[in-house]
């Protein structure tokens, strides 16, 4: 400071006191057990889903004794929940940019019609009718996106229309016929590898290790193709540019747009990425049914949405995370196969979801106090 | 002030700056219209090297448009730009950004959610340069959080404990560290600040102005926008007044007295002649 050329004596002297008084300093102040609660679950908000999830498991540990905590149950809620673990992927994306996409179920649906159809009634080879489906599923997004960002309007909206119109073009493009599973065997086995079955005990038993725990657990490819793509996308919205411009984008888009960043395009691609990532639900769920039906899916929508906000992803853009996601998804896949497991009727199931939404959403109005 | 055409020219006063400096930003004669209303009108402004110029003027008087017209988010109907002398054209403000002009918005133009780092690098991240970086566009995370703490400390925004926390759990006038000092960071020509201490208590407020201060030190030159005339008086070297869409005077805050300023600026007292260059 002593050297500044401009030599206001008078800002010297008020600057000096302000330094002294040590200005904006990042200290803690002493705060009560909540306040620091709140500021845990801000940091690390995806800690809650983890806590449901782990309470959800020991309650139907006890709830459901000798049936629910077995390798073979896991299985199959892993096996339940990972179409939409997926279609919550693509979800999550759009709604980190506080977004809504309702489309998600319908473009997988379309996506597996495509690749389905194109494969065994038209007799196009796999090579050509698989890709062919993921470009459906991208096209559909990319629709989504330039209405979104072209015309100006609500992604609520756009995607409640483009559910319509792109449903309205799975029952043209489907004569809403389904492709049974024999025939889909013979012509196009490809598009059924999701549906696989893996064994992890023979695994590691045939490296030598006897892994009783694992005996019973059964894995289809469906659920690591699952994995990949929520670590493809974990690594995208952590590790790269475009994943801190969706963050952005979301969270205020006006000042995302004067840092710079092309908001447009980011949520262009957001929607585009997630119709892709639809797609590849899609191929999950012929793997998963066997062959493809047009009238599949129907619940995906707003299953997808409840696995993202269940998972601390807020409604309101620019907070969440996939980890949160999928750990959501697995929540809802355990309260339905625990209620059930529990002797509870069908109807309970619904009640215990909509419970969790109601308490997600709440807990994330909470933590976002503490930004004002 | 009568609005005569051509008075870009005429009497208004202008404290000369020094001998032949080239100015660091200068625009001559910018027009511009929104139908009737005229914003701006032949207005001119002069940013010397190495110095805090701050903006004054009445609200409506045409401040932020000529702001806009600086940085790129408005573009003139008439009149020239020049950045360290040369002719400048901005289409946007990315435009006058990659020309090394940096404004430090009201609203701050921060990402809440976001840490501290990524907030300094928003829009401008820095991939790594290895495999990774090239083939899968992994950032350099490390080398932000670094710079970002570096440049914290550069301007005595104290040590922050943890860079990576939100900036949403920062105080008002921390917030307006992150963005002066992400200013500062890639301003390598020009600093603007709009109404930097507008929204900040007392104590905060001289942080803010220390701040700035000691981004002069480094050589930047500074254009201040401000209401707060014992801020602008206590910082600024030369303050521009503008009214009615021009400048119509440049005083020296050592010469001119705080209602002065204020007296030019509503047009209750005329523009000094005197320091006429």
């Amino acid at each position: 400071m002593s050297d500044n050329a401009s030599g206001s004596a008078a800002a010297e002297r008020g600057l000096t006191e302000a330094s002294q008084v040590g200005v904006a300093s990042f200290d803690e102040m002493d705060r009560g057990p909540i306040r620091r609660a709140q500021e845990f679950l801000h940091r690390f908000p995806t800690s809650i889903p983890f806590i449901v999830l782990l309470i959800g498991i020991a309650i139907f540990s006890f709830a459901a004794p000798g049936k629910f905590l077995s390798a073979f149950n896991f299985s199959l809620i892993l096996q339940q929940v990972t179409i939409i673990a997926i279609l919550g992927c693509a979800q999550t994306l759009v709604i980190l940019t506080a977004g809504i996409d309702l489309s998600v179920g319908v473009i997988m649906i379309l996506a597996s019609v495509v690749m389905g159809r194109t494969a065994v009634v038209y007799g196009v080879p796999v090579e050509i009718a698989f890709p062919l489906g993921l470009l459906a599923g991208f096209a559909c997004g990319l629709v989504n996106g330039l209405i979104v960002t072209k015309l100006r309007l609500p992604p609520f909206i756009v995607t409640l229309g483009t559910w319509s119109i792109f449903g309205a073009l799975n029952v043209w493009y489907s004569k809403s016929e389904t492709i049974r599973q024999a025939d889909m065997q013979e012509t196009a086995p490809f598009l059924q590898w999701t549906g696989t079955i893996l064994r992890p005990y023979n695994f590691f038993a045939s490296m030598g290790l006897d892994w009783t725990f694992l005996k019973g657990w059964v894995l289809n490819y469906g659920s690591i193709v699952m994995l990949l793509v929520a670590a493809v996308i974990w690594y995208v919205l952590n590790k790269t540019a475009f994943g801190r411009h969706v963050y952005a984008t979301g969270d205020d888009p006006d000042a995302a747009r004067l840092a710079g960043i092309n908001t447009d395009r980011t949520l262009i691609a957001v929607y585009a990425l997630a119709g892709f990532i639809c797609a590849i639900a899609a191929w999950v769920l012929i793997g998963r049914i066997g062959g493809v039906s047009p009238q599949a899916g129907q619940t995906a929508n707003l299953d997808s949405i409840t696995a993202v906000v269940i998972g601390g992803t807020s409604l309101f853009g620019g907070r969440g995370s996939i980890i949160g996601t999928l750990v959501g998804a697995l929540i809802v896949g355990v309260f339905r196969n625990g209620l059930a497991l529990s002797g509870l009727e069908l109807l309970w199931q619904d009640f215990a979801v909509g419970v969790l939404i109601i308490v997600a959403v709440t807990i994330d109005q909470w933590i976002r106090k503490i930004s004002s | 002030m009568t609005l005569e055409p051509g008075t870009s020219a005429g009497p208004a006063t202008v404290v000369a700056p020094s001998a032949e400096a080239v100015p660091a930003l200068r625009a001559r004669a910018l027009n511009k219209r929104y139908g009737r209303v005229v914003a701006l009108d032949n207005a001119d402004f002069d940013l010397m090297p190495n110095e805090i110029l701050a903006v004054i003027g009445d609200n409506g008087a045409g401040k932020s448009t000529l702001i806009k017209a600086l940085t790129g988010a408005v573009i003139p109907d008439h009149g020239e730009i020049w950045l360290n002398g040369q002719p400048v054209a901005f289409k946007s403000p990315i435009e006058a950004r990659n020309l090394g002009i940096e404004t430090v918005y009201q609203n701050l133009a921060l990402s809440p959610a976001l840490s501290i780092a990524d907030n300094m690098f928003l829009g401008r991240e820095k991939r790594r340069e290895d495999f990774f970086g090239r083939m899968f566009r992994t950032l350099d995370s490390a080398y932000m959080q670094k710079m970002a703490r570096q440049r914290l400390t550069e301007l005595g925004l104290l040590t922050i404990q943890n860079i990576n926390q939100p900036v949403e759990t920062l105080s008002g006038g921390q917030r307006q560290g992150v963005a002066v000092a992400r200013a500062a960071a890639f301003g390598s020509r020009v600093v603007i600040m709009d109404e930097p201490t507008a929204a900040l208590g007392v104590k905060e407020s001289r942080k803010v102005l220390e701040t700035i201060l000691r981004l002069k030190e480094r050589g930047l030159p500074i254009v201040l926008i401000s209401h707060n005339m014992p801020h602008v008086f206590e910082v600024a070297d030369r303050i521009h007044i503008h009214r009615l869409g021009k400048r119509i005077a440049v005083i020296e805050p050592k010469r001119h007295t705080m209602s002065d300023a204020v007296a030019i600026m509503t047009g209750a007292m005329a523009p000094p002649v005197d320091e006429a260059a």
